[in-house]
């Protein structure tokens, strides 16, 4: 409120000169800390310096997680156990309620939707490029258009994808969306894409598999680089058709990043909320526990729900935890 | 000799299999088709608004018009409720800046302690950071808007005052810079650990402290991972909106330009001239740092992921 006020009276010009000297003055302000304590302790014994070192180096980061991530997901898991406004214990109801009232049903099954088709088949693609292009003489202009999306924010990704999918009800009038005017060029009933329900939710779950298909045929390009072209050699010299060689040989020898690329894209698509928000605001039974999550915390104000959608998405995260962290054991005794 | 014959064939062979003009094409295809959308919204923001609500983009290239005054409009005039769009601009600029200096360096201070102090529990700490790195943010929000908005009492013992900067870039800084932590401090670890053992030994013998080590030695050698995160951690902050969103605390005079794109998006379904000219305003930075820099990005990126 206070902030709105302050607007009503100020120009733009006047907001951002305010704003700079906050900027200036926090970076100057963490430049000065910085360089005083280095300037200090590199002056101290060698005996403090055993201890100084933690509290300059290791302390300030631990703190910062402690007080920003474990204590808040803490907080947040008994939160989910509790009403509205975190006053009174409710035991598993904001469970129930998430998985019986319909509409947040939906919300799961979206979620599991997206889950299920982003990593899949954006792994897929950026696999089948990465292959394509793995001999090619000159890939860099493939990978660096199909990689671009990756720089675009979901926000931007969503007004380039609802520009594609605009549809015009008035059929006298030309069509401005390129997916309806392939369709009419087509003959086919118009079809308005964001609202008709499962179809959109497909359409949204497009735009992340645009976004995370470069990022997918990255990764895999390099581990395809490392396959030894001995092992590819062997293969061929015993007959095996490029295809053959693709699945027998290929998708073994990067079996381990191909999990990593999964379990990456993965976890971004269980957080997504920024496409389903800019592109339907989650009506029309496209909504996906992000963007739940985000309403009944900051629309709704019902902690107690919020929470237990965040814990939801916790505990989806829990199995890929696991696993990273046992593959990271493995890697360390390997070394 | 047989066998070095047979190679040289093989390889040949190789080569020719691969790039085949199949392969090739179906790239080339699939590189076009992904570049459309973008290609559209780009061409679109620069006809005039009569054409744009008319006629399709690629109706352009027959009747090209070209006119910047979306821009001008989506850029300099700002509506009754909003300031306009530079405004913002500069907020994201504001915002990423700290936001991307402040992780970075408490993000190689803790991967030098992690990498090279011995002690006790460093392990678990080092697992647990590792582990922190895929902690959706939601799980974070409310606990920790909480704790900007009244701080943090616990009984009747203030742990953390109200610090009273709610509505200014405070709480999206030290927002970005928790999150940024927990991949920052393992990338950078993962970086810090490769350093020969005999350089940071020599020096310690030579009577070099932690700290002259640090400068001195560490830093210098880091830059590259350094770097390589700092555009990482750019793009995300750039193109953030949930945290922007919630840290931000609604106050249009610190939001950056995704929240008010956001915005637009909601409130004018159908203005496309503002909003396709607005999108590409949000993109142009980070499309330059991409293009730029797109290989110390794609360096950051595989020594995240194929490592762990």
């Amino acid at each position: 409120m206070r902030a709105i006020n302050i607007f009503t009276r100020a120009t733009p010009l006047e907001i951002i000169t305010e704003n700079f000297t906050l900027l200036a003055s926090a970076l100057l302000a963490f430049g000065a800390v910085v360089f005083l304590i280095f300037l200090l302790a590199e002056r101290t014994s060698v005996k403090a310096q055993e201890w100084l070192k933690y509290l300059v180096f290791l302390v300030p980061a631990l703190l910062l997680l402690t007080v920003g991530l474990i204590y808040p997901t803490i907080r947040t898991i008994f939160m989910s156990f509790m009403d509205a406004k975190s006053d009174e214990y409710v035991g598993f109801d904001n469970y129930v309620w998430a998985f019986t009232i319909p509409e947040i049903v939906t919300v799961l099954q979206n979620t599991a939707l997206w889950v299920v088709v982003v990593p899949t088949v954006s792994t897929a693609i950026g696999l089948a490029i990465a292959y394509m292009t793995d001999r090619m003489k000159r890939p860099a202009a493939i990978k660096s258009l199909i990689f671009m999306p990756m720089a675009i924010s979901f926000v931007g990704a969503g007004v380039i994808w609802k520009f594609m999918y605009n549809y015009q009800a008035n059929p006298n009038r030309e069509e401005i969306g390129l997916l309806s005017a392939i369709w009419r060029a087509l003959e086919l009933p118009p079809v308005n894409w964001l609202l008709e329900a499962p179809l959109n939710t497909y359409l949204l779950i497009i735009v992340m598999i645009w976004i995370q298909t470069g990022f997918a045929m990255v990764v895999l390009a390099a581990a395809i680089k490392n396959v030894p072209d001995e092992i590819v050699e062997a293969a061929m010299l015993d007959g095996a058709t490029p295809i053959k060689r693709f699945f027998l040989v290929t998708i073994p020898m990067i079996r381990t990043t191909l999990v990593v690329v999964l379990t990456t894209i993965t976890i971004g698509t269980l957080k997504v909320f920024d496409i389903v928000r800019t592109m339907t605001g989650g009506n029309f039974s496209t909504n996906v526990i992000a963007n739940e999550m985000y309403s009944q915390s900051f629309r709704q104000m019902n902690y107690g729900q919020g929470s237990a959608l965040a814990v939801i998405l916790f505990i989806a995260v829990i199995p890929i935890i696991i696993y990273n962290i046992r593959q990271l054991r493995l890697e360390r005794t390997e070394r | 000799m047989a066998t070095a014959i047979f190679q040289g064939r093989a390889r040949r062979r190789a080569k020719n299999i691969f790039s085949s003009p199949i392969a090739a094409f179906f790239a080339w295809v699939l590189a076009i088709v992904w570049t459309i959308p973008t290609f559209g919204l780009l061409v679109s923001s620069i006809r005039p608004e009569k054409d744009i609500n008319t006629s399709g983009w690629w109706t352009f290239f027959v009747n090209p018009n070209i006119s910047f005054d979306n821009y001008q409009t989506v850029l300099f005039e700002g509506t009754t409720t909003n300031p306009p769009l530079f405004q913002f601009f500069f907020n994201s600029l504001a915002v990423t800046l700290p936001a991307v200096i402040f992780p970075i360096t408490l993000a190689v201070f803790a991967a030098y302690a992690l990498a090279w102090f011995d002690f006790k529990g460093k392990d678990f700490i080092f697992f647990t950071i590792f582990a922190l790195q895929v902690v959706p943010l939601q799980l974070t929000l409310v606990p920790l808007l909480q704790l900007f908005a009244k701080g943090l009492v616990i009984g009747d013992v203030t742990v953390i005052p109200d610090l009273g900067i709610t509505g200014t870039y405070i709480p999206i800084w030290i927002a970005h810079t928790i999150f940024g932590l927990p991949l920052a401090i393992f990338l950078l670890h993962n970086f810090l650990a490769q350093i020969p053992r005999e350089l940071i030994e020599a020096a310690r013998v030579d009577g070099a402290g932690w700290f002259t080590l640090f400068s001195k030695i560490v830093l210098p050698l880091s830059i590259p991972a350094i770097a390589s995160f700092a555009i990482f951690q750019f793009l995300w902050v750039w193109n953030d909106l949930l945290v922007g969103l919630t840290f931000g605390g609604g106050a249009k005079e610190v939001a950056p330009m995704t929240v008010r794109i956001a915005e637009m998006v909601g409130t004018r379904g159908s203005g496309w001239e503002v909003l396709t000219a607005g999108a590409f305003v949000s993109m142009v930075v980070p499309l330059i740092v991409f293009f730029a820099l797109q290989r110390y990005f794609v360096r950051g990126l595989l020594a995240g992921s194929v490592k762990g």
